[in-house]
């Protein structure tokens, strides 16, 4: 019966499946791939690293070091890695890289992926460098070419295209040259001030990394070092791209509960709809179950349809997502199948299908056979508790769903409280909205502006559930152009001859003088020169750094332990700064017994001090015994070099120290010409172009844009899938409505008009309210979360709000074509209403 | 007098599948100015089809049909659509009245989209004539059958029609109500000077009439003029 029943309303039920396709395929999609990319990570964790486990630290390992280091068998290879200025000698121009000096037969898993092959194991041999592939490209540089790093002159062997170590978007902003690392010394570039970092690697499949990291990395903690296992990296990676999938994963299930919110309301009507046939069918003697259940097995039927539809495109769309995420992912990804994903594909069909479609599937136990003769409108007070309970099932199944996903309760909780809010907002806007068009009816409206309103609320009308799903996909869009560019605002810098765009870095203090003498020649001024002198906490208040660091108690953040900080000195606060507590000091007396220093407001949150509290530091070899004197809040993200601590002037001024020197080229080439020079004169100093940095960043929003636009665009198009699915069910009634006009006089645009105002009114509802409501979450984004302030972008309100609404009115009027050809005549044929 | 409705040698057809299947033969009449017209006959006659016809609502096959002296086969749906708005006026059996608008604003329709600035004004006045005027602001659904077509009568005159259409105008009330309803259908029908067709199945509603048109099959059977007590 549920089959023959099924049959004839064929093309409706295929609609309601259509509702939940994308959605599941969303979902299968995720899911799948990021079950690929954890067992791709698991499978490669040693290539990623390239050996079983390193030790790492910011200085060359000291005595004690490769003391512990020989007590488990000596490194098998070691490396020192730092960013620097390439030139490249064909073209002279210059670029930021990442240098990897590198000695021993590293990598031991994985491997230099090189063109041509051969240049990964002759460049050790041969001297030369092995130049990131990329790099090589936009610069137009072959092997044979030479570059130069620091005072060496390095003749490129070939093309690197991945090597353990140098993976994801960290590549982009620094691409990495891997050189022998027994030219580093002589390329005059390991000096005071450079960041470097050198990794020891160890090849010994047989240890036991975790008694090994017990035992030996509290020991390397006190020397400033650290043990780190290929099973961290690989952890540490999951957990990174985990995070991604759980966020991607969170967007497809919105998408899924969407078009679960158009099922729940196209069954309302098919049921209602059926509720005459089901007293038919109970006068003729069927039970309560046996109507229940042919209703039941349909939609069950259609989900179970659904969810292995979805899962097939889900399955396919899995394959695309190497491509859709391949800026962001660290190795090659081998795709295959998941039969995890496939179960969950078909089981999220046909379960969320019926526990939708289960409040107005409830109707049909309570409907009288008595309504074949008379109809009653008690069927839903009855079955009132039964929906309550129905409710209840829905947010416990999104609940658990949620956990499965996200892995807390807390963050669960916090989904499903998230999308219960956001779904009331959306709807309890639009049906304020519309109450107040009620109560406000533009009464001085032409007609056909005026009927188009009144269509919203016309009877079986789904104007709440089409205004959610437009308002969902719009809300999600224009969240994320909101945020794109409140953060790209952030890093924005004045564009102004004032304002620095060209940062020197590692500027030794005999050099200095030399590099405002080669910047000034030029026309250019010299607008910052800020001393920089590192330093480590060794006390903080009462307690040594090194007892903090094994007490498992301490509260004190970790980073705090073992950061060199890079600290300046000066007598007045930045446009970037300011004071939260205290007050600024600007001078003191050098031979000043407890020094005032001035802390950021984060340094002192995770070191746990306030004002007044001491900290002792180690500046290179002397310790210094300092007060907090006040604290400051610092915009990091402004172009501009920040400190986390400032001393006052007169005490560091004979510390060794380095400099950084900023100025303002007023373009392109005069930028790249003076970096060309410096770098030819000072090969020790890194510059950074603001110019490229921001570029840079808007090529990773970009990215970061394009995939969740690909997200939002599910959610977007099951709302036009929903949007198909309303206007079918309302299609006869629109047919009805349009003929009986016709009938009485309507002219074919009039009717056009109506139609078209409609769907203007809807499109308009739905994506305004969407701009809205991203508006405010994107304000609250900007406030508490990014602490910046929030100038909204032209965007959503240009391109997204318009876009979508004509989108909404391009579907309705392409799907109501039946509606303006059908003949009056219906009017008096029973069959049309 | 002059022939508001000419119909000559009218046939439609309508095809399902492979088969054809003539529902209207060879029918001719005419309809004079101010007459009241009942067309009756069994089921499947044709009756709802020749009213549908005659008002421009469908395209005929064959013959010639002319209303207010327009031969409608030589208008388009949109120039039909004009006439009808200024010259014809319409009852139907389940009253079809927009359920998204009260009743004042589904008798302002026909009004409204010849864009007569008094559309409400007028159609307060019709309301007050079939006595809902305290009902004017009550949708559809909050109406009695009776209720609604006594909106949809004064909705079919809200446009001073030269001549209304009326099919089965009784046949979704109780007999009570559907007399009233015919009382005040020729009342307001005499009082405007309209022409009137009805299509009946109810031999004593038709007897009302000045003429009867019975058919059978599709084809005239009979064509009588009723003597009026």
């Amino acid at each position: 019966m549920a089959w023959r029943d099924g049959k004839a309303s064929g093309k409706r039920l295929l609609l309601f499946m259509a509702s939940i396709i994308l959605g599941i395929a969303a979902v299968v999609s995720i899911q799948s791939f990021s079950d690929n990319l954890t067992d791709n990570i698991g499978l490669q964790s040693k290539a990623l690293m390239g050996a079983d486990f390193l030790i790492d630290s910011n200085q060359p390992a000291n005595e004690r070091v490769v003391e512990l280091m020989d007590s488990i068998g000596g490194a098998d290879a070691k490396e020192v890695n730092f960013a620097s200025m390439a030139a490249f000698t064909k073209s002279g121009a210059t670029k930021l890289v990442q240098v990897r000096g590198i000695e021993g037969g590293f990598p031991f898993y994985g491997e230099l992926e090189t063109d041509p092959i051969s240049a990964a194991q002759e460049y050790q041999e041969k001297g030369g460098a092995l130049v990131d592939a990329t790099a090589m490209l936009q610069y137009n540089l072959k092997p044979g070419d030479s570059v130069k790093l620091g005072t060496t002159t390095f003749s490129i062997i070939g093309a690197l295209i991945t090597a353990p170590g140098s993976t994801g978007i960290g590549a982009t902003a620094a691409p990495p040259i891997i050189v022998p690392f027994r030219f580093m010394e002589q390329s005059g570039l390991l000096q005071r001030g450079s960041r470097l970092g050198y990794n020891y690697y160890f090849k010994n499949p047989g240890i036991d990394l975790k008694a090994l990291n017990t035992k030996i990395d509290p020991l390397l903690d006190a020397e400033n070092a650290d043990l780190d296992s290929h099973i961290d990296t690989s952890e540490r990676l999951g957990r990174r791209y985990s995070n991604v999938a759980r966020f991607l994963n969170l967007v497809a299930f919105i998408a899924l509960l969407l078009g679960c919110v158009g099922i729940a309301s196209s069954v309302h009507i098919y049921i209602k709809e059926k509720l005459k046939s089901v007293a038919v069918l109970k006068c003729l003697g069927a039970t309560r179950k046996q109507t229940f259940l042919i209703y039941l097995i349909q939609i069950a039927g259609m989900g179970l349809l659904g969810g292995l539809i979805g899962t097939v495109i889900g399955l396919l769309l899995q394959q695309t997502f190497p491509l859709i995420l391949q800026e962001f992912l660290p190795f090659e990804v081998e795709i295959s199948t998941s039969f995890q994903s496939i179960f969950i594909g078909l089981l999220l069909g046909v379960f969320m299908s019926v526990l939708f479609a289960l409040s107005p599937l409830v109707n049909t136990w309570f409907v009288s056979p008595l309504q074949v003769l008379r109809v009653q409108e008690n069927t839903s007070n009855k079955s009132r508790p039964y929906q309550i309970w129905v409710i209840l099932a829905i947010v416990l199944f999104v609940l658990l769903f949620a956990y499965w996903l996200l892995g807390r309760w807390t963050y669960a909780a916090s989904f499903v409280v998230g999308i219960i809010t956001t779904f009331s907002i959306l709807a309890g806007v639009s049906m304020i909205f519309m109450r107040f068009i009620k109560q406000n009816f533009p009464n001085s409206w032409s007609f056909s502006a005026r009927q188009s309103l009144l269509n919203l609320y016309r009877p079986n009308n789904q104007t709440v559930v089409l205004i959610l799903a437009i308002g969902i996909g719009t809300f999600l869009i224009s969240t994320l152009y909101f945020t794109k560019d409140f953060l790209l605002a952030k890093t924005a810098f004045e564009s102004n001859s004032e304002s620095p765009n060209l940062i020197l870095f590692d500027v030794q203090t005999e050099q200095r003088n030399d590099v405002a003498n080669t910047i000034k020649p030029k026309g250019l001024p010299v607008i910052d020169n800020i001393p920089i002198v590192t330093m480590r906490m060794v006390r903080i208040k009462n307690q040594n750094v090194n007892d903090l660091r094994l007490d498992s108690t301490s509260q004190v953040n970790k980073w705090i332990l073992n950061h060199e900080f890079r600290t300046t000195y000066r007598d007045s606060m930045i446009a970037s700064e300011k004071i939260v507590e205290g007050k600024w000091i600007p001078t003191i007396e050098p031979n000043a017994k407890v020094i005032p220093i001035s802390l950021a407001d984060n340094v002192a949150n995770d070191a746990l001090v306030t004002l007044g509290d001491t900290i002792l530091f180690n500046v290179q070899g002397k310790l210094m015994t300092t007060v907090v004197g006040n604290i400051r809040q610092v915009d990091w993200a402004r172009m501009q070099l920040n400190f986390s601590i400032v001393f006052p002037k007169g005490i560091l001024e004979n510390a060794p120290q380095f400099h950084v020197l900023s100025t303002n080229a007023p373009d392109k080439k005069a930028s790249a010409l003076l970096q060309r020079e410096l770098v030819k004169k000072f090969p020790n100093v890194s510059i950074i172009d603001l110019r490229q940095v921001v570029t840079l960043v808007e090529n990773i929003l970009d990215k970061i844009s394009w995939v969740i636009t690909f997200m939002a665009f599910f959610s977007i198009l099951t709302g036009v899938i929903v949007l198909i699915g309303s206007v079918r069910n309302s299609k006869y009634q629109r047919i009805r409505e349009s003929v009986l006009l016709r009938t009485l006089g309507a002219q074919s645009k009039q009717i056009l008009k109506i139609n078209s105002l409609e769907y203007l009114f809807l499109g308009v509802l739905g994506s305004g309210v969407g701009v809205l409501l991203s508006l405010v979450s994107s304000f609250l984004l900007a406030y508490f979360v990014f602490d910046t302030p929030f100038i909204p972008s032209w965007i959503p309100f240009l391109v997204v709000f318009p876009g979508i609404a004509i989108l909404v009115l391009l579907i309705g009027l392409f799907n109501s074509r039946g509606v303006l050809n059908s003949p009056p005549l219906q009017v008096l044929r029973k069959e049309g209403s | 007098m002059t022939k508001i409705l000419n119909v000559r040698n009218l046939r439609k057809t309508y095809t399902s599948g492979s088969k054809n299947l003539t529902v209207i033969d060879d029918i001719s009449f005419s309809i004079e100015e101010g007459d009241t017209f009942a067309i009756v006959g069994p089921s499947g006659s044709g009756k709802t089809t020749l009213l549908g016809l005659c008002a421009g609502l469908d395209e005929i096959n064959e013959g010639i049909i002319e209303l207010c002296g327009e031969d409608l086969s030589t208008l388009n749906e949109d120039q039909r659509a004009l006439l009808r708005n200024e010259k014809v006026g319409f009852i139907f059996q389940d009253f079809q009245l927009l359920p998204t608008l009260t009743a004042l604003e589904n008798v302002s329709v026909p009004l409204e989209l010849q864009g007569d600035p008094n559309a409400t004004k007028e159609a307060m006045k019709l309301l007050t004539k079939v006595g809902l005027a305290e009902r004017h602001n009550h949708y559809p659904s909050q109406l009695s059958g009776g209720e609604q077509q006594r909106v949809a009568l004064a909705r079919a005159f809200s446009n001073k029609p030269s001549i209304l259409f009326a099919d089965e105008p009784t046949g979704n009330l109780d007999e009570e109500t559907g007399e009233k309803v015919i009382k005040l259908l020729f009342d307001l029908n005499a009082e405007m000077g309209t022409t009137l067709v009805i299509v009946t199945h109810d031999l004593e509603l038709a007897k009302l009439n000045q003429h009867i048109l019975r058919l059978k099959g599709g084809k005239i059977v009979i064509n009588e003029t009723t003597i009026l007590s």
